[in-house]
């Protein structure tokens, strides 16, 4: 296996316990620094290969490592400050009474003490452009806000890796465009699963398309996009009028 | 999913006063005295309760809460009212005439005790939310030692209270937009289907949101509120209302 690869996973096969095949067997390296879109229609899977990375799912078969550190029980704690998931709906991440008190909770968990915790706090709210609603409710705040906010909780635990899961969604064009040019200037991997294919192309210079279960096209995601045939075999469509090629 | 706006804030009126700044769990500690001294008073002491409401005027005049504000906030109490009234009605001998009717004596005590008692601590406490917002008075609950798992409790209720309202607005919309107007008892299937859709969805929810926590190294232990302590000075401010409250309380206990 390759130690070099931030996020190799091989062989992955998960099926839930109603018997249905989530995944049947996924190959996929990603190397330090890269951006990496995930696409795929509904029910590919896209969700159960994210809950991989950071070990909620454990692999039935194949095998998941992280920084060359494979996701075992024992490794959980580590795996979960190096790969930050940044889940869809805010409303599920941001749970505690106010926007300071949980983006503290995951250095917290990870053990810092008090003047490092607001070390985090602050710099990962300031990344985001949220840097003075700390003693806000989550409640009170818009939904592009939540969503920053949601990243700004798992950016306090400093991850090497950042999944996002549909970023976009729910986001009007002005919040999606802040979301943009805040994820190009994080110094981190980042494997954005979506289906905002121009978003894709925009911030992830390498596609993969998972369909049923397995990794179906590996490749620069001009490339991907711009296959009519692959395209509407995986029951992926461009926006209309958009062409790939001339952006 | 609906926008962040539109929301209700709750009792809490955001202000800059003494009271406001005082630390929460300063807030909480000296409104339970209060209360309990209230609670203690014999329900003869009409100069105690006099001066019970004085000091919460005072407090309330601090607090740049208008007492019009805080009367209107009393109305939570009105089902208690309308108990304490009953009272009189059905207690026992011996019995006294008030405006022709026959209103029993220990029954007229009875309300009256009630009624001074529970519009004191209703009052009381209704300053206190008025001026402390509810994280801070669940940090303040937090630093009081109340056990983590209450504060995580009451604050994961206040925080989805208004995410699962959101659903039922929404799951009623989407019912009328489809012909429904529930106005008959056998249309009320389809409200029991979407009671059962919400406690599932609710659920689903509770498990999204643990997988998230689990995310972030949640090993069951969640991390401790910030533990400012609240200065000497504050602890003194705060307890000169439970103070005088409770000694006027024991004055009166000892002359009765």
């Amino acid at each position: 296996m390759n130690d070099a690869a931030a996020v190799h996973v091989h062989g992955l096969a998960y099926s839930y316990p109603d018997g249905s095949h989530a995944l049947r067997g996924v190959d996929l390296d990603i190397t330090a620094g890269e951006r990496v879109a995930v696409l795929g229609p509904n029910g590919a899977g896209k969700t159960t290969l994210i809950l991989h990375l950071n070990g909620i799912l454990l692999p039935q078969a194949g095998e998941v490592a992280i920084g060359g550190m494979p996701v075992t029980k024992a490794n959980f704690k580590e795996v979960r400050r190096r790969v930050g998931v940044v889940f869809q709906d805010p409303d599920d991440q941001l749970f505690m009474p106010t926007v300071r008190d949980d983006v503290a909770f995951g250095p917290a968990n990870l053990g810092l003490p008090g003047d490092a915790v607001e070390a985090r706090v602050h710099a990962a709210l300031d990344a985001v452009g949220m840097d003075g609603a700390g003693r806000r409710p989550p409640h009170h705040l818009s939904f592009g806000q939540r969503r920053r906010v949601a990243l700004a909780t798992v950016l306090a635990m400093d991850p090497q890796i950042l999944v996002l899961d549909e970023p976009t969604s729910n986001l009007d064009p002005a919040a999606r465009r802040d979301l943009a040019d805040i994820l190009v200037t994080l110094p981190v991997t980042a494997v954005i699963v979506t289906h905002d294919l121009p978003y894709a192309l925009e911030l992830c210079p390498r596609s993969v398309i998972l369909n049923d279960g397995a990794i179906v096209a590996d490749g620069p995601t001009a490339d991907l996009l711009g296959d009519a045939e692959l395209m509407a075999a995986n029951r992926l469509e461009l926006p209309f009028g958009f062409d790939p090629r001339r952006t | 999913m609906s926008g962040g706006h539109g929301h209700s804030h709750g009792l809490h009126r955001p202000g800059d006063s003494v009271v406001h700044r005082l630390a929460p769990q300063v807030k909480v500690a000296a409104t339970l005295g209060f209360v309990l001294a209230v609670v203690a008073t014999p329900r003869e002491a009409f100069w105690v309760f006099a001066l019970d409401a004085l000091l919460l005027a005072a407090v309330a005049r601090l607090a740049a809460v208008p007492l019009l504000v805080l009367a209107r906030r009393l109305v939570i109490e009105l089902p208690f009212v309308g108990f304490a009234l009953f009272l009189p009605l059905v207690g026992e001998a011996p019995h006294t005439e008030v405006l022709g009717l026959s209103l029993s004596e220990p029954g007229l005590w009875a309300a009256w005790n009630i009624l001074v008692k529970g519009t004191l601590g209703v009052a009381a406490t209704t300053l206190l939310a008025t001026t402390t917002s509810v994280p801070e008075l669940l940090c303040g609950l937090d630093r009081l030692r109340v056990p983590r798992a209450f504060t995580a409790i009451a604050g994961f209720m206040v925080r989805y209270a208004e995410v699962i309202t959101g659903e039922v607005r929404r799951m009623r919309i989407a019912r009328q937009s489809r012909g429904y107007d529930g106005r008959w008892v056998w249309q009320g299937r389809a409200v029991a289907a979407s009671a059962g859709t919400l406690f599932i969805r609710a659920f689903e929810r509770g498990e999204r949101i643990h997988v998230a926590m689990l995310s972030r190294g949640f090993t069951g232990e969640l991390p401790a509120a910030a533990r400012d302590q609240a200065g000497r000075r504050e602890w003194a401010q705060a307890c000169i209302v439970p103070l005088v409250a409770a000694v006027a309380a024991a004055t009166a206990l000892v002359a009765a």
